[in-house]
């Protein structure tokens, strides 16, 4: 009887904390995590209405609908898949960072710093220039996407086999350089004589004169990505605990590796053949969100997808009002961002352990 | 009783190297079974088998009276909880949702905790006396309240076997016994306990049987004074024991021997 009453009093204790805790998590996340929808909205718009044409903001809107006329064609094919695809490109980089930082439990992975973005970019650039995407609009993508893949298949290889964080950067780093290498010097031999002004372009990332077409193309495999990873993020929480800790937990850790690196391939591949090779947006976005989210690995992925959206189109309005010329690139915004933050992380890894 | 643990003429080791060498052993319930045995003989890997973290390159492990292979590993992780050694948290998440974690095997994807695993969770918490720390995160914890809620995630799954990896190595003495009669307590709820130590103090006082592992072979087996006969501590760890009975009043060691 006793012990009876004292079950039901400790189930009731039970329930009462996990509503309070659960409520007080949304009461964290929640309204987070909407903020930072809206404000990816917010800055897609004021994307949207700046440029070098001067256009109001009546005008753009009514242009969007027209069937014609300049404002349609300003509104339609240049502010439009400018704004979104920096929403597609920055979503695509924050879920990835915030995915491999839970794989590899290591605050400083990223697809820029362990080479993912660049390898895309070099993928980008030999079907690009030398000929392969007039084949198919598809073949650009595709080859970004084989070119993360590999990296990601080889960060994938060494941290199976052991290798330390520091280690993991390190060697992520190493494969970041020779793919802009590879870059460079796939551009000097390309037989397309802009490739070399371009080059730029490619190594720093840049939302500057992207399409509909590009918009198009990099959504779908961005999407499929960020799906992916979401999907797998159960297992990144068990990850927490170790791998072994995670596999007694009946995780399949092997694969979700794969799947990681599969969605991470997908969604920063697909973005680097739109916008270049943009760094540090999954440095830096799934770090500063993840107070918020209780250090959960699998609970912040899906805002880093938002907060990198912000971060991106934010970065993008920023070096158009800087340089209304378009002579400053997006990418190197998010660089002189996120380079002192990754530095700054380094060294506050260094003290605590 | 049967054995819900079994390992029926065992080996196993990594690329060619044999660390487990025809191992043959039966882990009863309700009782804590003490893994000793000196540096790389083979104790964690013993335990990485019964997981099948490892897959035995001959014989047979048995969970439950079914082969190890054929459980699934949902089922498998829902038999078996394991706390590996040097167990800690890679993100400083809160000790409530950590613990949590231990719930997985019995969750459907996606899906909220259910009043069974917060439940769970919840008598996990207080039976390692971290009930105090359900809001906190883990690095605002000492090293050994964070091997209590380490250990309360292990307990919240609920399951009949508990293999733990070194769990008194970090802890001082207040927690290494508190730590221990945890175990018992498990036991006496009819769980089967593995646990390795190196501390064979704690292993003779607290087991009921202890094995001796030896360069992957089981050289002795049984209750304390019996398998740590000082034959086998002579040529399994290489050192004569001090037995207490056998000392006088002015050489006695000091040994943490209860807990206030």
């Amino acid at each position: 009887m006793d012990g009876a009453l004292q079950q039901k009093r400790e189930k009731r204790f039970a329930a009462n904390l996990v509503a309070r805790f659960s409520r007080g998590h949304f009461a964290h996340a929640s309204p987070i995590t909407l903020a930072l929808a809206a404000l990816a909205l917010a800055f897609a718009a004021i994307s949207f209405l700046i440029g070098p044409a001067h256009l109001g903001a009546g005008e753009l809107f009514s242009g969007l609908f027209a069937s014609h006329g300049t404002s349609t064609i300003i509104a339609r094919e240049i502010r439009l898949p400018r704004a979104l695809l920096a929403l597609v490109v920055g979503a695509a980089l924050g879920a990835s960072g915030a995915a491999l930082q839970g794989l590899f439990r290591n605050p400083l992975a990223d697809p820029g710093v362990t080479g993912v973005t660049s390898s895309a970019g070099f993928g980008a650039v030999i079907a690009m220039y030398f000929g392969f995407a007039a084949i198919n609009p598809i073949v650009l993508p595709a080859s970004a996407i084989a070119g993360a893949l590999a990296t990601s298949t080889i960060l994938y290889f060494l941290s199976r086999s052991g290798a330390e964080r520091t280690a993991l950067i390190l060697a992520g780093a190493a494969i970041a350089s020779l793919a802009t290498a590879m870059t460079a010097l796939a551009m000097s031999l390309a037989p397309n004589p802009y490739a070399i002004t371009e080059m730029v372009r490619w190594m720093m990332g840049s939302l500057k004169d992207c399409t509909l077409a590009d918009l198009a193309l990099a959504t779908p495999p961005v999407a499929l990505g960020i799906v992916i990873l979401m999907a797998s993020a159960r297992s990144l929480d068990a990850l927490t605990l170790g791998e072994e800790a995670a596999q007694s937990l009946g995780v399949d850790v092997h694969g979700e590796r794969r799947r990681v690196v599969i969605g991470v391939a997908l969604a920063t591949g697909a973005a680097t053949a739109a916008a270049g090779a943009v760094s540090f947006v999954g440095l830096v976005v799934p770090h500063l969100l993840r107070p918020f989210y209780g250090y959960e690995p699998a609970r912040l992925i899906w805002p880093s997808a938002l907060g990198g959206a912000v971060l991106v189109s934010a970065a993008d309005i920023a070096v158009r009002l800087i340089a209304p010329d378009g002579q400053l690139l997006v990418g190197v915004m998010t660089a002189m961002i996120g380079a002192p933050f990754f530095i700054w992380l380094i060294l506050r890894m260094r003290r605590e352990t | 009783m049967s054995a819900v643990l079994s390992f029926d003429r065992v080996s196993a080791g990594y690329r060619g190297r044999v660390v487990l060498n025809d191992v043959s052993v039966a882990i009863e319930p309700g009782r804590v079974t003490g893994l000793v045995g000196p540096n790389g003989a083979g104790k964690t890997t013993l335990l990485r088998v019964a997981l099948g973290l490892l897959e035995a390159s001959q014989g047979e492990v048995c969970v439950l009276d079914r082969a190890l292979r054929d459980w699934s590993r949902e089922a498998r992780a829902r038999a078996i909880a394991y706390l590996p050694q040097n167990a800690d948290a890679h993100w400083p998440v809160e000790a409530q949702r950590l613990v949590a974690l231990g719930r997985m095997p019995h969750r459907t994807p996606f899906a909220p905790l259910s009043p069974e695993d917060t439940t769970a969770v919840d008598k996990a918490l207080a039976r390692c006396d971290a009930a105090q720390f359900v809001a906190r995160r883990m690095d605002e914890l000492s090293a050994g309240e964070r091997a209590r809620v380490l250990l309360a995630r292990a307990l919240a799954t609920e399951a009949p076997i508990l293999l733990v990896d070194e769990p008194a190595a970090h802890l001082d003495p207040v927690h290494q016994l508190r730590l221990m009669e945890l175990l018992q307590e498990e036991a006496a709820q009819g769980a089967a306990v593995i646990v390795t130590l190196h501390d064979l103090a704690l292993a003779s006082r607290f087991c009921d049987e202890i094995v001796v592992l030896q360069s992957g072979r089981i050289v002795s087996q049984g209750v304390a004074n019996v398998a740590l006969s000082d034959r086998v501590l002579a040529s399994a760890f290489g050192v004569t024991a001090l037995k207490a009975s056998a000392l006088a009043q002015e050489q006695l060691p000091i040994i943490p021997w209860q807990r206030l």
